[in-house]
């Protein structure tokens, strides 16, 4: 009876080689294919004859496939010894294409000298259409994610006026700073702009909350305030008419405002009126004194009542002297349990109270943004004016 | 003397090269900003828009080690990067080597590469699909540790490996590249070693920078592929060797 083997039998080392679960491939250095497997000849449709010494590994590639085994396969290989998971796309027959992943090693002769290269080629059409397919999933993503960076910052830049309005005699700052990197929309929003012969208008608002939906409301109090000067200029009946157009609004948020009615006096310098909606007061460093102090009284909230309490104040302003209108993100700005507070906000002003207008606006959200490590939680947003010397 | 890496990996290209320059030669190596151990944050899109970029980093080095006669060894789009520095302060240097140069690496005309547009894009989506040794989890380490190349080690394909943001421009700026019209304005003796079976820079183009550069000598090497410093470092070295001394001969002629 003729022998029979047990099933167990050990592999045969031939037939693994040519059968392998992977296509296989031996390769002299410059990449002449001088032995390859029968996985490798089925997975490409690619015949022995043609390829065994007629063709070189990095002639089985697209042509960018081909630069990158110029510029990073080949050199690695090199440098290492083996390279691992290298994603290629393999040409076969009749153009062909094989998605696969190769690992490569080097047979190296008694003397270090590499004389073979071994290519192992895996397969991999669903994985590497995966991956493609994530990859595309990050770009979209990056790109809506810059979309939306963009629609941000866009819609931002309609809160505040492109550049303050040059006004004689009387020199402005103003400076904003959206929280954190800067990619969502904060309800800070600031204006200054003529109301008439010799009178400006500077107000500095907050709406609470951020996003889409705050951004909608502080379009709407910016634009309500522009609309309520043409038909008065007394700060209490323009903070009233802004009441009225939040009450109205769907929305239930509610905002801070300050508005200042400034024109210029006969004599020199300028008055300003202004009234405050439950908005931080402005300071004002007076020249003739050295000190900073608020102006101002405050009232209420605006958007939350059908009358809220408005008071209107006056000051004179003479040259040297300088105001502040500035958002809670100056005073509310935290490090730990520090916030930076009035006191810090006072000496800032008084001792910058040199520097024109838009150095103290600048010198003030560099301090503030500062104090948070550069990562402001709420936006910042400072107006500043001052009246220069008498020349 | 100076040598500049090309696009892919990094100044470790030159590894089995520099040894036999460094008893005669004070040694220049370095990685481009944007590759290897740079500092990335160095990195500026519009910086490294064109290979002036690179060009002016290179002068920049000269000037920063106060180097002269300077023997500027390009390999690959480095070349190209040597002919802009050369042609903008040729005072600097003596002499040029050029391994595996191209001006331009798309087909225009007679002008015969081999690669189209399309086949760059090819490039950019096999760059797409190999993020060396850079995923979510190394990249901070990497991006955090330039002075510790110890971490690099234990990482494979780590001589490839950057950002893949970087990769993909550098890979843009290299191979959209167009600086044919630059050769003639090199005025120092230049090397250019080509290989044979190059296909990346085929012969013709080595031979057209030969016909470009005025005084310029083609060598013919017997070595195949597009990195005859890794594949080939003796033929390399004899190559450079021998047109360092000869080119001394001819400077102690003119001295003389």
């Amino acid at each position: 009876m003729a022998e029979t083997r047990p099933p167990f039998q050990e592999d045969d080392a031939e037939d693994l080689y040519e059968n392998a679960p992977c296509g296989h491939l031996s390769t002299l250095l410059d990449g002449t294919i001088v032995r390859v497997n029968r996985t490798f000849l089925t997975w490409t449709g690619l015949r022995a004859e043609d390829v065994v010494g007629r063709k070189r590994f990095q002639e089985l590639l697209t042509p960018g496939g081909r630069i990158f085994y110029e510029t990073h396969y080949a050199p690695l290989l090199r440098m290492q010894g083996e390279v691992r998971e290298i994603a290629v796309d393999l040409v076969g027959a009749g153009d062909r294409t094989v998605p696969a992943l190769v690992n490569s090693t080097v047979k190296r002769d008694p003397d270090g000298n590499i004389v073979l290269i071994r290519t192992a080629v895996f397969q991999a059409t669903d994985r590497r259409e995966y991956e493609r397919e994530l990859l595309w999933a990050r770009q979209r993503a990056e790109e809506s994610e810059a979309r939306a960076r963009s629609l941000a910052q866009t819609l931002q830049s309609t809160f505040i006026p492109p550049a303050p309005p040059a006004i004689p005699g009387l020199d402005v700052g103003a400076v904003y700073r959206p929280a954190g990197d800067g990619d969502e929309v904060g309800g800070d929003f600031y204006d200054v702009f003529q109301t008439g012969r010799g009178r400006w208008a500077v107000v500095v608002g907050d709406v609470c909350g951020k996003g889409a939906d705050a951004a909608t409301v502080t379009a709407l109090a910016r634009y309500t305030v522009r609309t309520a000067v043409m038909r008065t200029r007394r700060p209490r009946a323009v903070l009233n008419t802004l009441n009225q157009a939040l009450l109205r609004h769907p929305s239930e948020r509610f905002c801070t405002a300050v508005y200042g009615a400034v024109h210029q006096r006969p004599g020199g310098g300028f008055r300003i009126t202004l009234a405050s909606g439950g908005h931080p007061l402005p300071l004002l460093h007076s020249s003739r004194d050295a000190g900073v102090s608020s102006i101002g009284r405050s009232g209420t909230v605006l958007g939350v009542v059908e009358d809220p309490e408005l008071k209107e104040t006056s000051v004179d302003v003479e040259p040297r002297d300088v105001v502040a209108f500035y958002t809670d993100g100056v005073t509310e700005a935290r490090r730990g349990d520090d916030f930076f507070g009035e006191e810090r906000l006072r000496s800032l002003v008084a001792r910058h109270n040199d520097a024109d207008a838009p150095s103290i606006a600048r010198q003030i959200v560099d301090e503030v943004v500062e104090f948070q490590a550069h990562q402001p939680r709420d936006d910042v947003a400072v107006v500043t004016l001052k009246v220069p010397p008498r020349q | 003397m100076m040598f500049a890496h090309g696009f892919g990996c990094d100044q470790n290209m030159w590894r089995f090269v520099t040894p036999a320059f460094e008893r005669d030669h004070r040694v220049v190596l370095f990685d481009h900003v944007g590759s290897g151990c740079s500092d990335l944050s160095a990195y500026s899109r519009d910086k490294y828009a064109s290979l002036h970029g690179y060009a002016g980093d290179i002068l920049e080095l000269c000037r920063e080690l106060d180097l002269e006669d300077v023997v500027f060894v390009g390999h690959s789009v480095a070349s190209m990067m040597g002919v802009l520095a050369a042609a903008a302060e040729p005072e600097r240097f003596a002499s040029l080597i050029l391994i595996g140069p191209s001006p331009r690496y798309i087909d225009d005309g007679p002008y015969e590469t081999g690669f189209s547009r399309a086949d760059i894009d090819g490039l950019l989506d096999a760059l797409d699909s190999n993020y060396l040794g850079w995923s979510r989890k190394m990249a901070p380490l990497i991006m955090g540790n330039p002075e510790r190349p110890e971490l690099g080690e234990e990482l494979t394909n780590s001589f490839c490996r950057t950002d893949p943001e970087i990769t993909r421009h550098f890979a843009r700026v290299t191979f959209l590249s167009d600086n044919r019209s630059d050769l003639e304005k090199v005025d120092v003796p230049t090397l250019i070693l080509q290989c044979s079976e190059d296909a990346i820079a085929p012969r013709a183009v080595g031979e057209y920078v030969h016909r470009h550069i005025p005084r310029s000598e083609l060598v013919l090497m017997r070595a195949t592929g597009h990195c005859p410093n890794l594949s080939a470092p003796e033929e390399t070295v004899a190559a450079i060797t021998s047109f360092l001394s000869t080119d001394d001969d001819r400077a102690g002629a003119r001295r003389g």
